[in-house]
């Protein structure tokens, strides 16, 4: 009777702990979704072709997601030269990562150039690290999924790579300075036929009280044109105002001196400066050294020119164009010696320093505003009112961007963000 | 001779200006040697455009010792150090050292062009001090708003200023990313709108006076 309840029990106890394996086995498949689907499949509809919009050296494959993707998973992108490949075994890995990464939504194609939808993987080949891509060789690639010491690879897919003459993922960047083109061209053609109102620009109101107190005291007038060389705007503009500057000067027998930091500058400066006095009546006082040349190197051209406020002590200081840490250093000194000082420029980091040191400051666009302003002329004018209706253009996007934005936050709607992508892209 | 200066600029800006415009939508390698290209062509007229520079500098220079002008002593100055650096250079084969050693060329720049330089540079410090205490004094409400945000600013970017004012990181911050932030983009919209606007106004001709003023 013992022994029967002995085995009984003996049983009883093989099968409870056959049952906590089962269990746990049961427990472990369910835990782990990714380990209990780890029949790895190759992956699917793997495709190649030659990057799109660049400059060629570049290959991207794309192919499906599949159920097993995880962080455990990894792919792997495989390369050869040459449309055949005897055994996809024996070809070059050049990535690897985990198969729950590399999607096309995370790319930064914008959404008119995207081949494939956004839940689809990606991997876009570049030349360097290992790969030389040459243009208008076959290659062939394909993808493997890994897990551990198992490995499937799809079937190789051949592509060529190949320089391309259009970048379409920029065409957004086209379409909008075409647009902005347009209503620049149709302000012109508004303001040639009917005036339009300038607001007022203190700055440029007070370049004739510069040149006027100069004029009584007897003191010559300083204009620098910046840090930059003419091929950049901030400087062309700095030289249009020179034109308007130098006339009134001319007209008021004023002498005037710019110093440059380019040789180029220095050359169309006098230019301008010549053709203003020739404007203004006045070409025997014109004289070449007024634009003269002193040094490139910014803290030599910065004590130089220094040296001349403190030894002639202009009456007025005029500083356009775009700055560096220099700014601080002529417009204090300036300051100290009880000059005027009009400053423009598009360097927001130095606006601070001449907004604390100078008289009157022409912020970023005012600066380029400047021409329009002094001459009054239809074109110049009208191209002021296109800027304006660009910015407002500008404004709107940013407040309905801003409306949606709050909107989705607000009512947990995913519909807002295709529009909020939509202007992303755009921008 | 009206033509060539004024047609011939004109045109060839309207081509240049156009062709670099399209180069930035054109990913070809060929529109990448067009850049290259471009970017010597433009280093070689600089180089050119450095004798016409320091051909300016010794001319004023020259007038102002030979009439004797107030201060023509530091022309006498500028003239010993330029050709001195030159002919030390020449002398030195342009090289700062050579098997180690320095050269006299070498010497001058370490020991006398970047002591200046950095003497220049920490002017700035002083300079910035005597221009904050000028602009921060509250004599009107804008200047009252400058120095509070300045002070709140300069406080929480100090590890003491936030211990003191634990609220003036935070405080900083939002300054900085939120109010700062958003003014530096309006600037900069502006400044991108004017530097594109100028630039089709240059590329078609409509703004001339960088060629000298006229209408003509």
């Amino acid at each position: 009777m013992k022994r029967e309840t002995l085995n009984v029990k003996r049983h009883n106890a093989r099968s409870e702990r056959r049952g906590i394996l089962l269990l746990a086995a049961a427990l472990c498949l369910f835990a782990s979704p990714a380990l209990a689907q780890t029949a790895l499949s190759p992956p699917r509809d793997v495709r190649a072709f030659d990057t799109p919009s660049d400059g060629g050296g570049s290959l991207t494959v794309l192919w499906s997601p599949a159920p097993y993707d995880s962080a455990a998973v990894r792919y792997q992108i495989l390369l050869s030269e040459g449309p055949t490949v005897a055994d996809p075994a024996t070809m070059k890995v050049v990535a690897e990562f985990p198969s729950n990464q590399r999607y096309v939504r995370e790319s930064k194609w914008p959404w008119w150039t995207r081949p494939t939808t956004g839940d689809q993987h990606q991997f876009t080949l570049r030349n360097g690290r290992g790969v030389e891509l040459k243009n208008g060789n076959v290659y062939s690639i394909t993808v493997a999924a890994v897990l551990n010491d198992d490995r499937v690879i799809a079937t190789p897919v051949q592509a060529t790579p190949q320089p391309n003459w259009l970048n379409w993922n920029q065409m957004n960047n086209l379409l909008l300075a075409l647009l902005f083109g347009g209503i620049v061209f149709y302000a012109i053609s508004t303001a040639r036929k009917r005036e339009i109102f300038l607001r007022r620009i203190p700055g440029l109101d007070a370049v004739d009280e510069a040149i006027g107190r100069a004029t009584e005291l007897g003191k010559p007038i300083l204009y620098l044109t910046g840090a930059h060389d003419m091929s950049d705007p901030s400087t062309i503009a700095a030289a249009v105002i020179l034109g308007r500057v130098a006339k009134r000067t001319a007209a008021y027998g004023t002498d005037l001196l710019v110093p440059h930091r380019d040789p180029i500058t220095m050359a169309v400066c006098q230019e301008i400066t010549k053709q203003a006095y020739l404007e203004a009546g006045k070409p025997d006082l014109y004289k070449d050294d007024s634009n003269f040349f002193i040094t490139s190197d910014q803290f030599s051209y910065t004590a130089a020119v220094d040296g001349i406020m403190l030894r002639k002590k202009p009456a007025a200081n005029f500083f356009m164009g775009h700055y560096f840490a220099e700014a601080l250093l002529l417009t204090e000194t300036g300051a100290s010696t009880g000059a005027i000082q009009i400053a423009g420029t598009d360097s927001d980091h130095q606006l601070p320093f001449f907004v604390t040191t100078c008289d009157y400051t022409l912020i970023g666009e005012e600066l380029y505003a400047a021409s329009a302003y002094l001459s009054r002329e239809p074109v110049q004018v009208g191209t002021l009112r296109g800027q304006d209706i660009g910015k407002a253009l500008i404004l709107g996007v940013l407040g309905i961007g801003t409306a949606l934005a709050t909107l989705g936050v607000m009512l947990d709607a995913q519909w807002p963000q295709l529009f909020l992508d939509f202007f992303k892209d755009v921008k | 001779m009206i033509f060539l200066r004024r047609q011939v600029p004109l045109l060839i800006t309207l081509i240049t200006g156009l062709a670099m415009a399209a180069q930035y939508y054109v990913p070809h390698p060929a529109s990448e040697q067009m850049l290259t290209s471009v970017t010597k062509w433009l280093q070689i007229i600089g180089g050119f455009a450095l004798v016409l520079g320091v051909s300016s500098l010794f001319h004023v220079h020259a007038t102002k010792i030979r009439r004797k002008e107030a201060g023509w002593g530091y022309s006498f100055v500028l003239y010993v150090g330029m050709l001195g650096t030159i002919a030390v250079g020449l002398w030195s084969n342009g090289k700062e050292a050579i098997d180690g050693t320095m050269t006299a060329f070498g010497w001058i720049y370490n020991f006398m062009m970047v002591p200046l330089q950095g003497t220049m540079f920490a002017i700035l410090a002083f300079f910035i001090a005597s221009a904050a205490y000028r602009s921060f004094r509250a004599r009107s409400r804008e200047a009252a708003v400058l120095l509070i945000a300045a002070v709140i600013v300069m406080m929480g970017r100090v590890p003491l200023g936030e211990y003191l004012i634990p609220l003036s990181g935070d405080l900083s911050q939002w300054i900085l990313n939120v109010l700062n932030a958003s003014v530096r983009r309006a600037i900069l919209i502006g400044v991108s709108l004017g530097t594109v606007a100028l630039s089709i106004k240059i590329i078609f001709g409509m703004e001339r006076s960088y060629l000298g003023g006229g209408k003509e």
